[in-house]
């Protein structure tokens, strides 16, 4: 991560689309009407899903909207890196884990692959259509190497994998999401080793059990 | 109260101290950096690290943690002192070792206790992250490599100065300070951020690699740049005085001072009268005291009393403006005026013209109605502490005249008369009824005009005796005054005598011989026809008209009484002489005096400062507020017509509001820095 600046150039305005605000105004209303700010995370949030990342007129739209000061929404949105604050892919915004477990699985050779395809780090692409980024664990390291692309987990991966994946953002397809190596969610490769007795999930395998302290139920409840 | 143990002693706290308070009360002094008395606590540089029993086995940041009865607190023992050397060495890994070159070094918070607390070398051999400078306007400069993220400018800018405009972006090791869009700091209190700042990542701009510290000596003085008073020291280097700062004065300043207080004193170096003047064929040349004092004199006597004015300017210290008055009664002179502006006050009770609830009590104040007044740049220190009882939800503020920004919610009830006799319609009537302590500042705007005396009248019949302001136990009528030596002149009664001209009449012309103590915040150009004698210390509108000019010295040259606006006597001391050949403004008339023939009975200024007393015992209290008195009102101003018009300030560019600040080049930074807002606006 290094330091987080305000893109150079930015758009002219911005506005927000209504679906945006009546979702925006979905936030707010949870919120008391002094407290509106509360709503600062979930409306930049709205605004990226809108626009793709955020631009110095939306945080000013956003601090406007809130009755905040510019700086405030400033503040959160470079303090959280899942802010962008440059204008990313519009086919594919890819952000490959570099964590230790899909490092050890070969997240480098994916990054490579993201190189020699789409060019330097956290830049966009000379089209327009990708960025990539090297980001912190997602969570999903059962399922090792792996990247999320716009807003699903692309698993299991391998360079050629992901060199196809991304070929097929680029012709405008949407590849399938989830594990790329055949198995289904986290499970082992080859299907389920454990738990394979179909009692357990039938419910024939429980047996009634005391609570203690239990309220005696009526008798002909 | 409740008791605990600071180091085994046993000190009384009240309840809602925190540790770092109660320590401090049992004289411990705990080290930090992001803790100050009067911001939100952050609790982020955990160099105030004490141990607490009970409680968990290890060091807590105790300018967050609240004390709590029968707790023992230690500040000595080993594990505090390794924790905070642990803390030092972090905050120390990215600080750059730039002291020799540093403005703060001397007077460093970093610097002091990294000697108490701080390693022999470091043990950090990787790099020092580097931090790009921030513009934020004319008066901080930055070097935010040095900074250890304290947070305190950013409170400081939100909570006290109301602009909230600083931040801090991004997160962890690459964490910076800025305003947004580095954006200049707009606050008339910035300077404050520069001494908030415990090392050197914000500084002073306007006085930057102009010293160290410990070449300075230093006078503890009063501030004249307005009427508060602020207590401040002035640093000086031989003849040169570098920088004014803030001392600590609870019922004045608090800690803070405006940046015309502080940055104004490079003004005092340039465009300076040291020699006197006289005006030959058509241009100014020097002279000697002796001829221009014999020209003067000359020229008094040879003119009728009736004929011979005298305007006193907003700088001017009691005794200068006592010798004056003195020096021209004895002529006979009855067209004495030291009000500028024009307002229309100072000539019944004290009471009448003073900041009457005081500017500690307005935090007491529920209700305020601020009538003709720009708070913020009149008296900004004044507008802090409301917005402090503001933001406490205190007070319900509301306005009569032209709306400024003054840092917080206000209801706009109209801009002139009409809105103050309305006033009795509005829903602000309720919130004036029901308050304890209604408050009601009266700004120079709306009282001076030829209609003055007639809007102050009826601000006593509409709001004063409408709503109780001004009672036996309580008095919150308030005049807003914005000259250093106003109250003092209207105690001095530096007023027109019998039937003597005011301002106004004097500058209408008909008069042979005006003679301007300091006074430049008049129309000069009114004066062409009249023989004009300025005594004063720069070369400002005055100086450019007068026909002899006897310089004097500033504020910082001489020891002076100043009496601030809720009539407090404050004495201010010399730090350096005057420039050349310019005296004392009271010197000047006892030298006058003798040439007129009418030689004033003190040689000194200690005969003058007992003349004085003697003469105007309110005098003779120092640095004391005098109690709040009530006063009958139906003896504010003089019932007339009002004419319909906006109850405007006469403040037209805080920074620029007298000739030291004119002449000063920091001034005009901010002015030009902070002013084009407004013509954006008036577009």
């Amino acid at each position: 991560m290094s330091v987080r600046r305000l893109a150079k150039e930015q758009p002219e305005s911005f506005t927000f689309k209504p679906e945006t605000l009546e979702k925006a105004n979905w936030w707010i209303a949870k919120y008391p009407d002094n407290r509106r700010q509360s709503a600062v995370i979930p409306i930049l949030w709205l605004v990226q899903k809108q626009e793709g990342w955020v631009s110095e007129p939306a945080i000013s739209a956003i601090a406007k909207m809130l009755g905040m000061a510019q700086i405030r929404v400033y503040e959160v949105a470079t303090f959280y890196t899942m802010f962008m604050l440059e204008p990313v892919g519009s086919a594919a915004l890819i952000q490959v884990c570099g964590t230790t477990p899909c490092m050890l699985r070969g997240s480098d050779k994916l990054m490579e692959v993201c190189k020699s395809k789409i060019g330097a780090k956290d830049k966009l692409s000379a089209d327009g259509k990708f960025t990539w980024q090297e980001v912190e664990c997602l969570g999903a390291c059962t399922n090792a190497p792996m990247a999320q692309i716009n807003d699903y987990f692309y698993e299991d991966l391998t360079p050629e994998n992901l060199a196809q994946i991304i070929d097929d953002f680029a012709a405008g397809k949407s590849p399938k999401v989830g594990p790329y190596n055949g198995r289904h969610t986290s499970e082992p490769i080859g299907g389920a080793t454990t738990l394979l007795d179909p009692k357990l999930y039938d419910g024939s395998a429980t047996k009634p059990i005391k609570i203690p302290n239990a309220p005696v139920p009526e008798a002909n409840a | 109260m409740a008791k605990a143990k600071v180091n085994g002693v046993e000190v009384e706290f009240d309840p809602g101290m925190t540790v770092l308070q109660v320590a401090e009360l049992a004289g411990e002094e705990i080290p930090r950096f992001c803790y100050h008395e009067r911001l939100s606590i952050a609790g982020n540089c955990r160099m105030c690290l004490v141990e607490v029993k009970p409680g968990p086995p290890k060091p807590q940041a105790s300018c967050a943690l609240p004390a709590a009865e029968g707790q023992e607190i230690f500040t000595n023992t080993p594990m505090v002192k390794k924790a905070r050397e642990g803390v030092m060495e972090f905050l120390l890994i990215n600080h750059p070792l730039d002291c020799p070159i540093c403005d703060q070094g001397g007077e460093c918070d970093l610097q002091d206790q990294a000697m108490g607390y701080g390693r022999g070398g470091s043990r950090y051999a990787e790099n020092k992250r580097a931090v790009e400078e921030k513009y934020l306007g004319p008066t901080i400069k930055t070097f935010m490599t040095r900074c250890i993220q304290c947070t305190r400018c950013v409170r400081f800018s939100t909570e006290v100065a109301g602009v909230t405009e600083m931040g801090m972006i991004s997160r962890g090791e690459n964490a910076e300070i800025t305003s947004y869009l580095e954006q200049a700091v707009s606050s008339e209190l910035s300077g404050n951020l520069n001494d908030l700042c415990p090392v050197g990542a914000l500084t002073h701009k306007p006085w930057s690699f102009n010293y160290r510290p410990w070449e300075l000596q230093k006078v503890e003085s009063i501030d004249v740049m307005d009427a508060l008073g602020a207590h401040i020291r002035l640093d000086y280097r031989g003849p040169t005085v570098l920088r004014a700062l803030p001392r600590l004065k609870e019922d004045i300043n608090e800690e803070w001072i405006t940046d015309k207080t502080r940055y104004a004193v490079d003004g005092l170096s340039r465009q300076r009268l040291d020699k006197p003047y006289v005006r030959k064929a058509g241009g100014l040349q020097a002279t000697t005291w002796s001829e221009a004092l014999s020209e003067v004199a000359g020229k008094l006597k040879a003119t009728s009393p009736e004929k011979i004015g005298v305007i006193a300017g907003d700088l001017i210290d009691a005794e200068g403006l006592k010798a004056t008055k003195d020096m021209f009664s004895s002529l006979g002179v009855n067209n004495l005026d030291c009000r500028q502006d024009g307002s229309k006050i100072g000539r019944g009770a004290r009471e009448t013209y003073l900041f009457n609830t005081g500017i500690a009590g307005i935090e007491d104040a529920d209700a305020i109605l601020m009538i003709g007044t720009d708070l913020r740049n009149e008296a900004s220190l004044i507008n802090a502490r409301i917005r402090k009882s503001w933001l406490k939800g205190d007070v319900q503020v509301a306005v009569i005249g032209e709306p400024y920004d003054l840092t917080y919610d206000y209801v706009h009830l109209g801009a002139g008369p009409k809105a103050l006799k309305d006033l009795k319609k509005h829903a602000f009537r309720d919130v004036l009824k029901n308050a304890e302590k209604p408050v009601v500042l009266v700004g120079n705007g709306a009282i001076s005009g030829s209609d003055g005396a007639a809007v102050l009248n009826l601000i006593a019949s509409e709001v004063l005796s409408a709503y109780d302001v001004v009672r036996a136990d309580w008095n919150g009528f308030n005049i807003v005054h914005q000259a250093a030596s106003r109250v003092a002149g209207l105690d001095i009664g530096f007023v027109p005598h019998g039937d003597g001209l005011d301002t106004e009449a004097m500058l209408a012309g008909g008069l042979d011989v005006v003679v301007l103590l300091g006074a430049d915040e008049i129309d000069t150009s009114k004066l062409k026809g009249s023989f004009v004698v300025y005594i004063g210390h720069h070369g400002d509108a005055g100086a450019a008209i007068a026909d002899v000019i006897l310089p004097s010295a500033a504020y910082t040259e001489k020891s002076g009484i100043y009496v601030n606006l809720e009539g407090r006597v404050q004495i201010a001391e010399r730090a350096v002489f005057p420039k050349g050949d310019a005296k004392e403004e009271w010197a000047i008339m006892r030298a006058l005096s003798e040439a007129v023939g009418k030689t004033l009975p003190y040689d000194s200024q200690s005969d003058l400062r007992a003349k004085l007393i003697a003469d105007h015992p309110t005098f003779g209290r120092i640095d004391v507020k005098p109690s709040q008195k009530s006063f009958d009102v139906k003896t504010l101003g003089a019932k007339g017509e009002v004419s319909d018009r906006v109850f405007a300030s006469n403040i037209k560019d805080f920074y620029l509001t007298n000739p030291i600040a004119r002449a000063s080049v920091a001034m005009a930074e901010c002015s030009a820095a902070r002013a084009p807002k407004l013509s954006v606006a008036a577009e």
